[in-house]
């Protein structure tokens, strides 16, 4: 327990296990929603391309653009801290090392996002500016 | 001190426990519903982390990523069996897995058993009709109509 002293007293922090499951919900959640989205405007290849490509145009836009890289960046942390949640189910033992399991998840995580965030960065300038 | 259950949930850990540290679900005790949903989600989320992160990499980051997608690419894409099969098994992996995570989430946040229960069967009957409509997509998908 991360217990700190400000000005105000101390503030209760949470622990690295607590905030993994935070994000753990936050991204699930995020990722649920697009799902119901990306299910219909997949579906409408069954309309032809003329409803197809007017829904998939709308995806390529900077903005969305940059949505869409925080999508990746959902998916990954998902799956990487869910990773996490299955050896520490599959070998209770790991418990013990919990907190430095989180520190290899995020190290993991971040130097993967790095390169994909600089590739779909390049997407939007290339086709944007 | 006693155990307080939430319609059949688990236990809430209490803080310093080794299942609340971890920052995941503690497997619901007994051979239950709640047990096979847990064992569903460890079970579907490894699968789902090849199919997705192959999903992502393909579609967002390599060979261009979505700016080359139109009706043409996925006319291509689906004409071959394997990843009609691959984006059929992520929609229907990831659809009951994400309305179980909510069916979860909700539990937790939703207190009143009527709104609970209103809101968990919204998710439901939104998580079916997605999961029909995208199903018969995959599998009627005929870009000759169009070609002609």
């Amino acid at each position: 327990m991360a217990k700190r002293t400000s000005a105000f007293g101390r503030l209760y922090r949470g622990s690295e296990g607590q905030w993994s499951w935070i994000a753990h919900r936050v991204t699930g959640v995020a990722i649920i929603l697009f799902l119901f989205a990306h299910i219909i405007d997949t579906a409408l290849v069954g309309w032809g391309p003329n409803a197809y490509n007017r829904v998939v145009n709308v995806y390529k836009n900077p903005i969305v653009g940059l949505l869409e890289l925080g999508l990746v960046a959902a998916v990954i942390y998902h799956a990487l801290n869910g990773l996490r949640i299955m050896a520490i189910d599959f070998w209770p033992k790991l418990v013990d090392r919990n907190r430095q399991l989180i520190y290899a998840t995020m190290t993991i995580y971040l130097a993967g996002m790095a390169p994909i965030a600089v590739i779909m960065i390049g997407h939007i300038l290339k086709e944007h500016f | 001190m006693a155990v307080r259950t939430r319609d059949g949930a688990a236990p809430p850990a209490r803080s310093g426990e080794p299942a609340r540290l971890r920052g995941a679900r503690p497997r619901p005790p007994g051979r239950g519903a709640e047990f096979w949903w847990w064992a569903f989600m460890r079970v579907s989320g490894l699968v789902l982390v090849v199919l997705v992160i192959g999903h992502v990499l393909i579609m967002h980051v390599f060979g261009g990523g979505i700016d080359r997608v139109n009706f043409q690419f996925v006319a291509v894409r689906w004409q071959n069996p394997f990843w009609r099969t691959w984006d059929w098994l992520i929609l229907s992996l990831a659809t009951v897995h994400g309305i179980n995570g909510l069916r979860v989430i909700i539990l937790d946040y939703v207190r009143r058993p009527g709104a609970r229960i209103a809101v968990t069967w919204l998710f439901y009957i939104v998580g079916i009709l997605l999961f029909a409509l995208g199903s018969i997509v995959v599998f009627t998908f005929d870009p000759s109509k169009w070609h002609a």
